[in-house]
């Protein structure tokens, strides 16, 4: 396993390498000069020539290429045009915010899914599976703008339970305890919004993935054991259930730092969804670099540790 | 002889056939329709008959693991479909079960110890110190080494597979073991093992089998006594070599027919049975085998022959019989 874990990891370099190509090469085709974006527009042509000079802007393209890597190795990633601020330091101050929102309504979808989805499996084409069958159609269905709105709406505007939008109250000095308090209740209506519109795939993978599972010979080998029903759903058909499942929630997995764009940008959270739109609109070339490099080995990692997992649950697969 | 393990009485297993919008119920595949034999402690009793008609169907009945439409059974003088699931659960180890398919009906997420092991465990018939030994010893006198403990069901080959279901059923202790075409999925070579093992099994545990399987040659290595099936119910029933030597049904006699003699130059004469077997949704009124027996009269369209002893413990169905 150690072994297999090394090789993937080593394996990684070289498409990390492809895509940090991919990227750069991207960018550099997109239109607009870097030198104009960081310089007063006043300043003379002399100025800019020589900046650009500094930059090696007037290089070959392969040059260019391993100025930025050898320095995206160093942990250089730049500066953000936007922020004026390394681009590093941007990432990692709206990053978490991102990955706490998403962290949440991945455990809480899981949570939610698999006990329901197994519920609805063995209680087919009962009311409880009813019920939840439409809730999922209308989880798939409905677009989170509307139904972020809609929270915002009954929940914020109306009834004044949740703040509208935000992680914190403003000028929030609030430390400990009572900062998680504050965030988590600025998070609650964006985490409905999210978990609602996760929950329903789950539930469904779930529910199909046990009605598979409890048809099979070996659960008709496990009630002819005399064992009690709770074992044999749950220790017998459950954990054959899940091995699917799991590969759902390892491509997951790299989601968790990408941000929910949308649900962030309408509830105002910090994450890095609405930072990326704002890099794209306002061309912060670097940021947007960046936050490509970081997703791109995020999702490698991700699919790493989803095998990794698929490993562990379903035995007949072997890691070598 | 001793008195019977297993009585069942009239037992009948109907599958609703839903449709339409509204899924209304239309019909219903009749698997079991009215099935009555015995079977005695230490006695195998071969049940045989062509694919879908109704002999897994009753395999499963009979051990409640699904429930019936009518009728009763009895194992050891009590009705099991008179219990509760709880009582029923803890009389599951002296009733087991051997599936067809050695491939699917062992858990890919269990070891081979977990397997055998679990149930032992469930009903107290060992603790977490003694299970080892338990498991090792049953798989040993099914032919499996010791080291299979560790390992998962498919690391094995399809007959060992099979072995280690047996492994299972007999961890138990059980007194009457279904076996639903043990061997149909294991190549020849592997068969004949596989029903060795079996026979010696009974001889030393005295249990009794309901040896279910299409292959007449091993039903009559097996058995001591044979049913044929035809749609859901039982044609014929005698004693293995009474009915091998006198079969009294015409399907009997067809199916006989077909079994095929190791001996190139013996000539016999084929029974080919015509046209195909009638729907179980829909089944013939009178003798259900009127459509294909080529003995058929007027009153085998109109009325069902009397299920009845003909001497000598032979129970025939047909209107040929007794006239």
């Amino acid at each position: 396993m150690r072994q297999y874990i090394t090789r993937r990891l080593l394996e990684m370099i070289p498409v990390l390498l492809g895509i940090s190509i991919m990227i750069f090469v991207i960018f550099q085709l997109a239109p607009g000069d870097p030198v104009s974006a960081i310089v007063d527009p006043k300043t003379s042509a002399a100025t800019k020539a020589k900046l650009r000079e500094q930059l090696h802007l007037n290089e070959p393209i392969i040059v260019q290429y391993k100025y930025w890597i050898m320095d995206i190795l160093k942990g250089n990633w730049g500066e953000s045009f936007y922020y004026k601020q390394p681009v590093t330091k941007v990432i990692n101050s709206f990053l978490w915010n991102s990955f706490y929102l998403s962290l949440a309504s991945f455990i809480l979808s899981a949570l939610l899914s698999i006990p329901i989805g197994v519920l609805s499996a063995t209680k087919q084409y009962s009311k409880f599976d009813y019920v939840f069958t439409v809730i999922a159609l209308i989880g798939i269905s409905m677009p989170s703008f509307f139904f972020g709105l809609l929270l915002i709406k009954w929940f914020a505007v109306d009834i004044k339970l949740f703040p509208v939008s935000g992680m914190t109250n403003p000028g929030s000095t609030a430390t400990g305890f009572a900062l998680f308090k504050e965030v988590m209740h600025h998070m609650a209506l964006p985490l409905v919004v999210l978990t609602f519109g996760s929950l329903a795939g789950l539930m469904r993978y779930t529910r199909s993935s046990m009605l598979e599972v409890i048809r099979q010979d070996y659960i008709r080998t496990a009630r002819a054991k005399g064992l009690k029903e709770k074992v044999v759903i749950y220790k017998h058909a459950l954990r054959n259930a899940l091995i699917p499942v799991v590969t759902i929630f390892g491509m997951s997995l790299p989601g968790l730092f990408s941000g929910a764009i949308i649900t962030e940008q309408i509830f105002n959270w910090p994450g890095i969804g609405p930072i990326e739109l704002q890099a794209v609109n306002t061309r912060d070339y670097y940021l947007l670099m960046g936050i490509n490099m970081l997703l791109a080995f995020l999702t490698l990692l991700g699919n790493l540790i989803a095998d990794v997992t698929y490993a562990i649950v379903d035995p007949r697969i072997r890691l070598k | 002889m001793s008195e019977a393990l297993l009585t069942v009485k009239n037992l009948k297993k109907y599958f609703p056939i839903k449709s339409g919008v509204f899924q209304k119920v239309v019909g219903h595949v009749k698997a079991v329709d009215g099935i009555s034999f015995e079977l005695k402690k230490g006695e195998t009793l071969g049940l045989v008959g062509e694919s879908g008609c109704g002999k897994s169907t009753t395999g499963r009945t009979i051990l409640r693991l699904i429930e019936k439409t009518e009728g009763e059974v009895f194992f050891e003088g009590k009705d099991i479909y008179k219990i509760n699931r709880e009582e029923l659960r803890k009389l599951r180890p002296s009733m087991q079960i051997i599936f067809q398919d050695p491939y699917s009906s062992l858990n890919p997420r269990m070891t081979v110890g977990e397997i055998v092991g679990e149930a032992l465990i469930e009903h107290g018939m060992a603790d977490k110190n003694t299970v080892k030994d338990k498991v090792e010893n049953v798989l040993e006198m099914c032919g499996l080494s010791s080291y299979c403990i560790r390992r998962y069901p498919h690391e094995f080959s399809g007959g060992q597979r099979q072995r280690i279901g047996i492994a299972r059923a007999l961890a138990l202790n059980p007194k009457f073991i279904v076996c639903d075409e043990p061997v149909s999925a294991l190549d020849v070579s592997i068969q004949s093992q596989i029903v060795n093992l079996l026979c010696e099994l009974q001889q030393k545990f005295n249990f009794s089998y309901l040896f279910i399987s299409h292959d007449l040659s091993v039903v009559k290595h097996i058995s001591h006594r044979v049913g044929v099936m035809y749609l859901g119910t039982l044609v014929e029933l005698a004693d293995k070599k009474e009915l091998f030597s006198n079969p009294l049904h015409p399907y009997t006699k067809a199916l006989l027919s077909a079994v095929p003699v190791p001996d190139p130059t013996l000539k016999r004469e084929r029974i080919i049975l015509e046209g195909d077997i009638p729907s179980p949704a829909n089944p013939p009124k009178g003798c259900k085998f009127h459509t294909r027996c080529p003995y058929k009269m007027d009153i085998c369209k109109e009325i069902v022959p009397e299920y009845k002893d003909v001497g000598n413990n032979h129970f025939v169905a047909c209107h040929l019989i007794g006239r």
